[in-house]
This record gives structure tokens, sequence and C-alpha cells, in this order.
């Protein structure tokens, strides 16, 4: 274990979802440290818990009680705004159906998050075409969603969260809507962010072929963390 | 362009055709809307037109009753009172009943003086006054039968039996757009002394007499001066301003425009309907996009400004439609009402009215979806899609 402070720091996390007059429990009593510069891969079988914990960690959903503390803060505590801005900052998403605005270019897809930023639109643009051209789309800039193959359109959704440089990038099933071999792909393209950009990725997936591309595997199960499986070395 | 101007006019026009039904239906609704406010303004066109420094008196018991030309000198005395003329309802038949337009019969001089809006030349002005079978005419109605000057104008009397024939001798125009230019002039005197001929008992007695006045804010205590002359007389007067007179006219058919008025209203209410549910519609099928814009960290107001922002400009470009169309509209309705409607024109304020209706109902229709979107649950909204 790395003596640094890890960049997400999570403390006896449960979360339940109220149907009518009963709680009913998705994850109970997690407790999970990820290190900046990892990429973990979150498994388990349906129903586990893993995009439920996938989505405290992103800052998309609220937890029961626990705390999760991401670079120093505890996201639970933060308000709607607050915990908005700090997503806009410090979370990158990849979603499994990619979910671009089908009315922008990739270009405009990938430039969306800056808004939120300072940024001129000459810079915005500027820091667009770069993040295209790291997924290697530099030739399908001008190009709409439904212009673009399954895998064209996951590679849009990685500049697009990549480019505002977020410390954290969250994955939900970013292979799950492709083929094996743009699937490989996409994952290719996710390990070489890590290791060559330190980013800090964290995965969920049901293929154990995507999960092994991960340095680190957690496994849930029915709300449950199994110990870390081994076989992927630490960063 | 800012970017959310480039998102908001890409989702309006996302489906062409929904939004371009959409823009049809906001067009009819908004132009109807435009056309009804215009004639509920037509028929108080004449209340418009009047001149706060003119008194209009008549019969205390009804318009219909005459009042006796002797009270003419007494008129000129009371004070506060600078001009005094008077005028006949005639009601005559040109060819046919479809042909309707105000004839009065009037002391020509004095009247015209006291309706320095009927544009004339004073060649024509002159002619009018110095021939007694002379008459004069507003531009509009000149057109609509094509006469010129010197043409014979015959007239079936219904009031005042008889075939009556008119040599025009002018056409006025008026100095603003809402004077009346439908009506048609002639001598109270030809009348009178054929009547007086004819019917000996009926003649000098005169409709209405028209008061000119110095200084509008004395109008009340004038009219109270003239209708004290000639309190407990035989015919005693009713005087009011002449905005009061023609609204009296106005009033009679109150219920029909307050019922046209209120048509006006249920149509852009339904137009608000229609587009509230196209809002909602378009709304339901992007929620996965508002909860993809959350979640990267857009807030709700975000998201409200692009369902506001879209819904408005779908609202705004039908009302700019809708005003363009009623104008020509307006110009066909006014062509085939004929006289009818001495002004039909679409005003400024209901041009303005109907880009406001436009607007209200392009926030109205957006409200409750925007609202909705901008609180959605982002887990909820991403599973959409999933």
């Amino acid at each position: 274990m790395s003596d640094k402070a890890p960049l997400i720091h999570i403390e006896a996390l449960s979360k339940a979802y109220r149907r009518g007059q009963q709680d009913i429990p998705v994850l109970l009593d997690v407790s999970l440290d990820v290190q900046a510069g990892e990429f973990v891969a979150l498994m388990g079988p349906s129903g586990s818990g893993k995009s439920t914990l996938l989505n405290l960690i992103a800052g998309i959903d609220q937890p029961s009680s626990g705390r999760i503390v991401i670079g120093g803060v505890d996201i639970a505590t933060l308000g709607e705004g607050a915990l908005a801005d700090w997503r806009a900052a410090q979370v990158g998403f990849i979603f499994q159906f990619y979910n671009l605005m089908p009315v922008l270019t990739a270009l405009e897809n990938v430039e969306l998050p800056l808004l939120l930023t300072g940024l001129s639109a000459r810079e915005r643009r500027l820091h667009a075409e770069a993040a295209l051209s790291l997924v290697r789309l530099d030739d399908r800039m001008d190009h709409f969603p439904n212009e673009l193959s399954g895998g064209q359109q996951q590679r849009v959704a990685i500049a697009r969260a990549l480019v505002s440089d977020p410390s954290l990038i969250v994955a939900d099933e970013p292979t799950g809507d492709l083929d094996r071999v743009t699937g490989q792909e996409v994952l290719d393209l996710l390990e070489d962010l890590n290791r060559r950009l330190g980013k800090t990725i964290v995965m969920v997936t049901h293929d154990p072929k995507a999960a092994a591309r991960a340095r680190r595997l957690i496994h849930l199960e029915k709300g449950v963390l199994v110990p870390d499986v081994a076989g992927a070395p630490a960063p | 362009m800012p970017f959310l101007l480039k998102l908001l006019l890409k989702n309006a026009f996302r489906h062409r055709l929904r939004t371009l039904l959409t823009l049809v239906g906001l067009v009819v609704a908004l132009s109807a809307f435009g056309l009804l406010r215009t004639i509920v303004d037509a028929w108080y066109a004449g209340v418009e037109a009047s001149s706060s420094t003119r008194l209009v008196s008549r019969s205390a018991i009804s318009l219909t009753f005459p009042l006796p030309l002797a009270y003419a000198q007494r008129l000129k005395a009371v004070e506060g009172v600078n001009r005094v003329s008077w005028a006949n309802w005639f009601g005559g038949i040109y060819i046919t009943e479809r042909n309707f337009f105000p004839q009065f019969a009037v002391e020509p001089a004095s009247y015209l003086a006291l309706y320095p809006e009927y544009r004339l030349s004073d060649e024509q002005r002159l002619a009018f006054i110095r021939d007694r079978q002379g008459a004069v005419v507003g531009r509009k109605l000149a057109d609509k039968f094509g006469w010129k000057i010197g043409d014979q104008i015959p007239l079936r009397g219904t009031i005042y039996p008889g075939t009556w024939s008119f040599t025009l001798r002018g056409i006025w125009d008026g100095a603003e757009a809402k004077t009346d230019e439908s009506q048609m002039l002639f001598h109270w005197g030809l009348i009178n002394e054929s009547l007086r001929k004819r019917y000996g008992n009926r003649a000098d007695f005169v409709g209405v007499y028209v008061l000119g006045i110095e200084e509008p804010q004395q109008a009340p205590l004038v009219s109270q001066r003239v209708d004290a002359q000639f309190k407990n007389s035989l015919a005693e007067t009713l005087t009011e301003t002449e905005s009061a007179f023609q609204l009296s006219f106005v009033s009679m058919s109150e219920a029909i425009l307050v019922a046209v008025q209120a048509v006006s209203y249920i149509i852009v209410i339904i137009i608000m309907a229609v587009m509230a549910n196209t809002m909602s519609m378009t709304a339901r099928e992007r929620l996965a996009e508002y909860a993809t814009l959350k979640a990267l960290g857009f807030g709700p107001g975000f998201v409200v400004k692009l369902l506001l922002g879209e819904s408005l400009t779908i609202a705004l470009a039908g009302g700019l439609l809708a005003v363009a169309l009623t104008l020509p509209m307006a110009a066909a309705f006014a062509q085939a009402a004929g006289t009818l409607f001495p002004v039909f024109q679409v005003s400024p304020l209901t041009m303005g009215l109907q880009l406001a209706a436009a607007l209200v109902v392009g926030a109205v229709a957006a409200a409750w979806p925007a609202w909705k979107m901008s609180r959605i649950d982002i887990v909820q909204g991403l599973r959409h899609v999933g």
C-alpha cells in the first residue's frame, strides 16, 4: 500500500433505496481506498451494487450513510450545486451508451463540459481538438454522433471525459454496447490513458476480459465488498 | 454564436415536422388572435377618432327624437361653446342595401370647420358649400365605388322618402389613419327644404348638434350648462363628449365584443395547451440527455434555459410569422367587409400583444417540463437510456 493519502477514501458506506414502506439495501458498510493513478475494475453479478457504488463515487447519487472522500473532499456532505461544480471539475464520465448530444458534432460534444470553465470559445475549441486527437478522431471532428460507429462514439465520449482534465474517470460498462474488437480498442485507450497520463479510472464491467485490463479488481456481492483479487500489479 | 444559443436552436429544429406543425398551429392561433383584436379595435375606431374638443348634444329621450333648429342660436350663446353645427342621419340606399355606408345631412361650413381631420382642398370645400346639391365623401368610400369629382350619386331615402341625387364636389383624406373615410356628407338645408314643402311639421329639426369647445377639460361643465339651458323644455338635451357618444353605440354591441375578445384569448389558451404538450413530449424524449448534462456538472438552471429557450424560440418565430401574416389577412378582411368598418388596421399594440402572447405561450408551455427536468434524478435519468 502507498503511504500517500488515497484519491478515493470510502468508509462504512451504505446505500438503501426506499420502495413503499420498505428499505432495500444495495450497499452494506463498504470501505475502500483507491490511490491516484489506479485503474480499478468493479465486478459483480447484477444487483450486486457495483453501479450504485460507481454512482456514489461519481457524485451522482447520495449515500444513506458513511463517508466518501475524494481528493480530500467529503462529497456526501456537499449540496446539489456544490456537488455539480465538483463533478464538473473532478470527474469525467464514460457511459455504456455514450450519451452524446445527437445535435452536436463530435467537437461540440467534447467542448460541452468546458462551458463550465472560464475558457474562451477559442480555448475551448483548442482543448476539444486536442482531446479528440488523443482518441485519434481528428478526422471526425465535424461528424454528428449518428455519423459515427459505436466505437467512434465511445471514443468521443472518452475525449469528453478527458477534456476538462479531471482527477477521476468513471466508466460504466464502457464496452457493453460494443463488439469485441471495438471493445478492445476502447480498453486499449483507457489503459493508455491510465498508464501514459496517469488518470485514475474506476470502471464497472461484467466482462472478465475487460476487467483483466484493469490494474486492480474489486468484487461486490450482494452489496458487500469481496476482498481484492490479486493478479494486477499495484501502480 | 454562443454555445447555448446554438444548442437550443439545434434542439428547436431537431424534429422538423413536429416543429413545423407547432409553428403552423402558433401562426394560425396568433393570427386569429390578431385579427379578432383588430375587429374589436375597428368597433372602437369611432371612439378612438373622437376629438376631445367636440361635444354631441342630442335629445335626452332618445337619439331618434330630433331637436329644434332654434336651439342652434341658444347653443352658440352657451359659455365655453365656440362653434355649433348639426347633422341628421340620412340612412339612404345606394343602388342596393348591401352598399351600406353612413350618410349625414349637415350644415356644411360649420360642420367641416368642426372636423379639421377631414382634409379637403379649399377649392373642393368651397365647391361643396356653394352647391346645395353637392356632397363630399371620404377617400375610402370614393375608392370603393370608383367615384370621381362631378359624379352624380343617387340615394334612395328611407327616413326621407324619395330619390335624392347629389353631385360629388370633394373627396377628403383623413389626417390620421384612424380618421373615418367612409362617410358621405351633404347639405342639411336641401333635405330640410324638401321636408318643409312635403311635410311641413318635420322641417327645422336636427338629429344631433355638434359643439366645438375651447378646452377639453371644460367638457363636463359645458355639457351641464347646455343641458341646463333646455331643462324642463319640450326637448331636453343630453350632452356628452364625442367619445362618450360614440361609446354609447359600441356599448349596444358590447356582449358581442366581449365574446369576440373571449374567443381571441381562448385561442391563445388552446395553442398554449398544444405547445405545452409538445414541450412535455420533447422533454420526456430527452430525459437521458438532461441527466447526462447534470452528471457533467451542469446545474438545473442550464436545463431550464435549454427548454425555456427552445420553447421561446419556436414561439417567437411563430409570433413573428403571425404578425407578418395578420397584415395581409386584415387587408383582405377589410376589403371584404367594405365600409362596415370605417377604420380597419392592425395597430402596433395588437402586433405587440401578438408577440407578447407568443412569448407567454412559449414560457408557460415550457414551465412545467423545464421545472420537472431540472429536478430529475441523474441516476434515474441515465437509466432511461440503458
